[in-house]
């Protein structure tokens, strides 16, 4: 592997402004989602191409922790997908503008 | 060889993002980001991580993606899509704001004198892994179990039925 390390950098960078893109640009709350998705997964890159850099294993477990964690939010985040939609009937996030009923 | 793949990779993943992105139908942009996770996890692999590469394809492109397909099929959103494409006036600026976050962070990382330098061959085996996880980092792995927990009790409670008044 003969590649420098500000180009792995770069490729993370690139794939979490895409994340940040979708998050700012979808308006339907599962894509919004998927957009959070997209920029965890940068850090993982992020953390494993430093690991890589510096020849150590701590970037590696930090990734394995954060697919736990992801998992965890992925979880809470779909429950709460699917009482929007039982209260609402739609996932656009403009329709969510009440804080009362 | 490998560089080259790496490049390849990292072409195919932010392909297949932008493609997930801009898809109308959430079910494509699923299908279109496990793709994505693929070429990621290969990259992980270049990157000396088969065991994190193995566990991005299990947990992130086999159980969380599913979870997501599961979700917009139960649902039933695929069909209707989004109801209007956001046009020039809405995601206009907004390309522009990503597009000069992203010189900006690339030149910020290219001026930095770490990046130049390469990447050195590295392979870490799973067992290397499993031992500082367990052994340095076990705390960590306690502490994420217990979010894991609370993290089921969260989605049982919110997937309650609704109480009256609480729906639409």
């Amino acid at each position: 592997m003969m590649i420098p390390f500000g180009h792995a950098l770069s490729f993370a960078a690139a794939l979490f402004v895409l994340g940040l893109t979708c998050v700012l640009l979808r308006r339907q709350v599962i894509m919004i989602l998927i957009g959070v998705e997209i920029m965890l997964n940068a850090a993982s890159l992020v953390f494993v191409s430093a690991s890589a850099y510096w020849q150590q294993v701590d970037g590696q477990v930090f990734v394995i922790l954060l697919m736990a964690i992801t998992a965890a939010e992925v979880a809470v985040a779909l429950a709460m997908v699917v009482y929007l939609w039982r209260r609402k009937r739609t996932l656009v996030a403009d329709e969510f503008n009440g804080m009362s009923g | 060889m490998t560089t080259v793949l790496f490049y390849i990779l990292g072409f195919i993943m932010l392909t297949a993002t932008l493609l997930c992105i801009t898809r109308r139908n959430p079910v494509h942009a699923v299908i279109y980001l496990v793709a994505g996770f693929f070429a990621l996890a290969l990259m992980f692999y270049l990157l000396g991580a088969p065991l994190v590469a193995a566990w991005q394809i299990i947990v992130y492109a086999g159980a969380i993606m599913v979870l997501f397909l599961f979700i917009i099929m139960m649902l039933g959103l695929a069909p209707q899509e989004t109801p209007e494409g956001p046009g020039w006036r809405r995601w206009g600026p907004l390309v522009l704001l990503s597009a000069s976050l992203m010189v900006c962070t690339v030149l910020l990382i290219m001026q930095d004198p770490a990046a130049g330098k390469e990447i050195g061959d590295f392979y870490l085996a799973p067992q290397a892994v499993g031992e500082a996880l367990f052994g340095r980092y076990v705390l960590a792995v306690e502490m994420v179990s217990f979010q894991l927990l609370f993290a089921t009790i969260g989605a049982y409670l919110l997937g309650r039925p609704l109480s009256r008044g609480e729906g639409q």
